[in-house]
């Protein structure tokens, strides 16, 4: 009812209705776009009494920022949840748990050691060890530190698409493994160097991407779905959430041995 | 933006190779494992490539218009000048930096609300339940979620506490409400951290922390500048899980009200 317009098993029978769809959700572009518009106009004019620099530039670009939102949005309907419910019942009428679980650590892997936040995050975080002394800080240290925090991550998300998918397949409640990664980022928060903690408790919040999150939702709500016993929203939810757990736990560990 | 083409060009490039690992991935499943063509293959095929290009136009859009402005801001509001040098002689004290946590929740809000990923996991979300979760209302307790977290984080750079008392104590809340809510809701919620962090909050955020860390005296970005990311990732599952149960608790309520005005 949110995105008005738009039905997954309809296509448009025609030119004016593809065109009403469009028309919708261009408005609903417009009005997910509207607080931040209304927030920077207000902070910028009215607080810090300063015109818009440049303000044909930021107007062309809001005009991109609203028709690519609303692309996106038509593409997800179209493209990226369809692909993800695909495979979903690719996997579960093959019936292998071994190919879903190596898909899905592929996918994990795969899509976390390109993610630019992450490449960004890496090397901040070499540059903190460095200054804390905990690495020698010359160029070749700190590449190697921020390459195999990288991969320390990559493995961990992968890792978590893996057990997320597993406890889809045997239909464990998700709070006590969550609530289990939690005590254990508590623990471990006591045992590891002071420096890392930062950047851990926010490596869990730059693996996420934005082509990511639509296809391993639609991909564990299919797998729920198709799997006789399991329920979307009880079973179908969750991959994320352990895929920002994990590498948390991952990069804490990883502290604790480099230092 | 003189350039258009050419910067389109790069920013679709550099999405299409972002993607490029997921694409392989999923061809070499699909051809040696599961061998079976997806049905509508073309559709999806043409939902994929408008998914790149929205994705370009809307990265572009942000670092030609928002995120300029937005680091401009983060640091104008973060500098010494904005607080008064006066104030700033006799030591620097929490409720200086009033106006910066409200901008810092302001933004908080609206980069949520403009999320694709948290669009994405709502639909799903809303399809999923059969309509019982509201696309719209999720997206609002996130962005509630995050406005308090990030607000919170500042609080936390400006005086110096430890990140692991929040993050740890925000922790233990979110295990006592795991326990008062209904269990359809609690993966979602769970979900619903990971997915606000994504392609507009973080830039912005992170330049709001960094920013605050460098300008607050005695805290230094390297290690005072990380944190906010955390906040941000935490309190959308408590906003959630509390939305949820405050809902159930209303329409309990209503229900327990009407056989007795009857």
């Amino acid at each position: 009812m949110c995105r008005a317009g738009t039905n997954p098993e309809k296509q448009p029978e025609d030119v004016t209705q593809f065109l009403s769809a469009m028309l919708g959700l261009t408005l609903s572009s417009v009005r997910d776009l509207a607080p931040i518009i209304l927030v920077i106009a207000f902070f910028q004019v009215v607080v810090l009494r300063q015109p818009f620099p440049d303000l044909l530039s930021v107007l062309i670009g809001l005009l991109c920022v609203i028709a690519g939102l609303t692309l996106f949005i038509q593409g997800l309907e179209s493209g990226l949840f369809p692909l993800g419910e695909a495979l979903a019942q690719g996997f579960a009428q093959k019936g292998s748990a071994t190919i879903l679980l190596a898909f899905g650590f592929c996918l994990g892997f795969g899509t976390t050691i390109a993610e630019p936040a992450l490449i960004a995050v890496a090397a901040e975080a070499a540059a903190v060890a460095a200054e804390a002394g905990a690495i020698v800080n010359d160029d070749s240290a700190r590449a190697t530190y921020a390459l195999e925090l990288r991969m320390v991550v990559a493995v961990s998300v992968g890792a978590a698409i893996v057990l997320g998918i597993l406890r889809i397949l045997k239909g464990w409640p998700i709070h006590w493994l969550i609530i289990g990664g939690y005590v254990l980022v508590t623990t471990m928060t006591v045992f590891a160097p002071a420096e890392i903690v930062g950047v851990a408790y926010d490596s869990g919040g730059v693996t996420t991407s934005t082509i990511t999150v639509p296809l391993v939702t639609a991909l564990g709500v299919g797998l729920a779905t198709a799997i006789r016993g399991r329920n979307p929203m009880i079973d179908g939810f969750g991959l994320i959430a352990f895929a920002s757990l994990t590498p948390m736990i991952c990069v804490l560990a990883y502290g604790m041995v480099a230092s | 933006m003189t350039d258009f083409p050419r910067t389109f060009a790069d920013a679709l490039l550099s999405t299409v190779l972002d993607v490029a690992p997921i694409v392989a991935i999923l061809l070499l499943f699909q051809l040696v494992f599961l061998r079976r063509k997806p049905p509508n293959l073309r559709r999806i095929a043409a939902g994929s490539v408008l998914v790149l290009v929205g994705l370009a136009l809307f990265l572009i859009g942000l670092e030609n218009a928002l995120f300029p402005i937005g680091r401009t801001m983060a640091s104008q509001l973060t500098a010494p000048e904005t607080l008064g040098a006066e104030r700033l002689a006799d030591g620097i004290d929490w409720h200086d930096y009033l106006l910066l946590y409200a901008f810092a929740a302001a933004i908080g809000f609206a980069t949520t609300v403009a999320e694709p990923s948290l669009v994405a996991v709502a639909m799903k979300a809303r399809d999923a339940s059969g309509g019982a979760v509201h696309a719209w209302g999720l997206r609002i307790a996130v962005a509630v979620g995050v406005a308090v977290g990030v607000a919170l984080g500042c609080f936390r750079i400006v005086t110096g506490t430890p990140l692991p008392w929040y993050i740890i104590g925000a922790y233990i809340v979110v295990m006592l409400l795991t326990f008062r809510s209904s269990r359809s809701i609690v993966p979602l919620a769970y979900d619903s951290g990971g997915v606000t962090t994504s392609t507009v909050t973080v830039p912005v955020v992170a330049a709001i922390g960094l920013g605050l860390a460098a300008s607050v005296p005695g805290r230094s970005p390297l290690i005072d500048g990380f944190g906010l990311i955390a906040f941000a990732s935490v309190f959308p599952i408590m906003s959630v899980l509390g939305y949820s149960i405050a809902a159930s608790w209303l329409a309990r309520r209503r229900k327990s009200k009407l056989p007795k005005e009857a």
